[in-house]
């Protein structure tokens, strides 16, 4: 099939907007996108648009209301945290097959507050009798199942909080720019051992979008100069394995879903630059480090004691500021990691530029399972 | 004398007592809690037969959450426990220090059953729970 690139990407600083509607948030982050592309509303082909949590759920026609209803093919996507990637993949592959030339991706979301999930459940809620399925308790028993294989220590964990917050105080559309060192992010508030307070994902709101066009069409408007080529795009759900009756399991979607990709891009990790992969809680990101094929076996704690991931290590993770400090508005997320990627290999990531990126791979997990590695090149 | 419910479908009660039951896959040997209308690992519609689960296993992973959704009682320890017989199980591991050092992964544990509470319609419910063996 053939090639497909980004054109134009962008997200909106993530904050609060409570009051402002995702269609609202989804069109101003599809603007941004378009302008960059150079296109009209009359160039967007078909639209795909992510949203996890609104309650009507057709936010890819509010975003229409927004900036033009054309007609277009409009779909709206809900996968979770892998929302705002799987919006993108059909956005890619409606052109792959050759039904589009130039299409517009979209996550856009305005989160309840508090812990996610708790709602009401028939009978008696099993929280705190079964166990607890809040996401801070779920990742922590990933970390500790981890942890248990391989040792890795509470501390460990913790400095995956003080890389990804010190890394944020490089990014303005981190939703914080603040530096926390390991002392605050151990000692802050426990919510689900090992997790403290600072070890988990920043609850934002937010959007991001993307414009995708073909190759031909690219070369058609002279824009290769700011392309990036989408070299792997793969999608998994948790195949069966044991411990997932019990325990969601966000390993092994994620495993599949890595080697997907690379066997498409054809290419191994040592060959990617950077990576923005799914820190929603710290314990979980020494988990992909091996998960991505990042280190081998029982080396994540090592990673993250000798800096390799960190900004000017061997593979930087999470340049962004994660999840952790940048934020993580569910559907918005998918795109605004490939927005993080994309921006290093235009080399405009500026204070934080990873040198010389030529290859990056963006990677998302969300329950249920579901998770998306794309992998991206820059063009030329 | 009290009736009472299962806190999930997998914890039948009996008038000699409660157990937690799974079925067994007889083509892969998988051993499933929840509900399914076929196995989910190797998509067999027949041949789950349902079997009492062993009231031993050992502590696989763990939480020890501090906080939790609105009128849940906190601090509780969220263990996932392999059982002797391969069925995996999530549940609260009680008697326990909320504390890491007094935690130790691969810790037989066996399966005590208790009251757990009472629902909006004032239905009371059992479950089972963790404790040191």
């Amino acid at each position: 099939m053939r090639d497909v690139y980004i054109v134009g990407i962008d997200m909106l600083k993530f904050g609060r907007f409570q009051g402002v509607t995702p269609g609202e948030l989804g069109a101003q982050a599809a603007l941004l996108a378009m302008d960059e592309a150079g296109v009209t509303i009359h160039d967007i082909q078909a639209l795909y648009s992510g949203n996890q949590f609104d309650v009507v759920g057709m936010v890819a026609q509010d975003i229409q209301k927004q900036i033009g209803q054309t007609g277009i093919p409009a779909a709206n996507v809900k996968n979770a945290c892998a929302t705002g990637a799987t919006a993108f993949r059909e956005a890619m592959y409606l052109i792959k097959a050759g039904a589009a030339e130039v299409t517009l991706a979209v996550g856009a979301e305005v989160m309840p507050r508090g812990l996610l999930g708790g709602g009401e459940t028939a009978g008696l809620n099993p929280e705190g009798i079964l166990g607890s399925a809040s996401m801070p308790a779920v990742f922590a028993e990933a970390g500790q199942a981890y942890a248990h294989e391989h040792g890795a220590t509470f501390e460990q964990f913790a400095k995956v909080s003080v890389k990804n917050h010190h890394h944020s105080t490089l990014n303005p559309k981190a939703m914080y720019q603040k530096e926390t060192p390991l002392e605050e992010v151990m000692g802050a508030e426990m919510i689900a051992y090992p997790n403290t307070k600072l070890m988990c994902s920043v609850n934002v709101d937010g959007a991001a979008a993307a414009v995708l066009m073909s190759g031909d069409e690219v070369r058609r408007r002279g824009l290769m100069d700011q392309a990036v080529k989408i070299r792997a795009s793969a999608l998994a759900s948790d195949p069966y394995t044991p411990r997932n009756l019990a325990m969601w399991d966000i390993n092994a979607a994620t495993r599949l879903a890595a080697e997907a990709a690379y066997e498409q891009a054809g290419v191994g990790p040592d060959e990617v630059d950077l990576v923005e992969l799914h820190d929603c809680f710290a314990t979980a990101e020494l988990l992909h480090y091996e998960n991505l094929k990042l280190c081998g076996v029982g080396e994540a704690g090592r990673m993250i004691d000798t800096g390799e991931t960190a900004l000017g290590g061997r593979i930087p993770v999470n340049v962004s500021g994660g999840l952790l400090s940048k934020g993580h508005p569910i559907a918005a997320t998918g795109i605004a990691n490939l927005y993080e990627i994309s921006t290093h290999l235009r080399g405009k990531a500026d204070r934080r530029q990873v040198e010389g990126a030529r290859l990056g791979l963006a990677h998302v997990v969300g329950l249920g399972t579901v998770a998306a590695v794309h992998i991206l090149e820059k063009a030329n | 004398m009290v009736e009472y419910r299962g806190v999930a479908p997998w914890v039948v009660i009996e008038d000699e007592g409660a157990h937690v039951q799974a079925r067994r896959c007889s083509r892969c040997e998988a051993m499933l809690t929840r509900p399914s209308l076929a196995c989910p690992s190797c998509g067999a519609r027949e041949g789950l037969a349902p079997v009492r689960v062993a009231d031993r296993g050992v502590l696989h992973s763990y939480s020890i959450v501090h906080r939790s959704f609105p009128g849940v009682t906190t601090p509780f320890i969220s263990a996932v426990v392999d059982m002797e017989d391969g069925t995996v199980l999530k549940g609260n591991l009680r008697g326990v220090a909320f504390d890491p050092e007094a935690i130790r992964f691969g810790m037989p544990v066996r399966l005590v059953f208790d009251e757990a509470g009472v629902d909006a319609k004032g239905d009371r419910y059992l479950s089972y729970f963790f404790e040191a063996a």
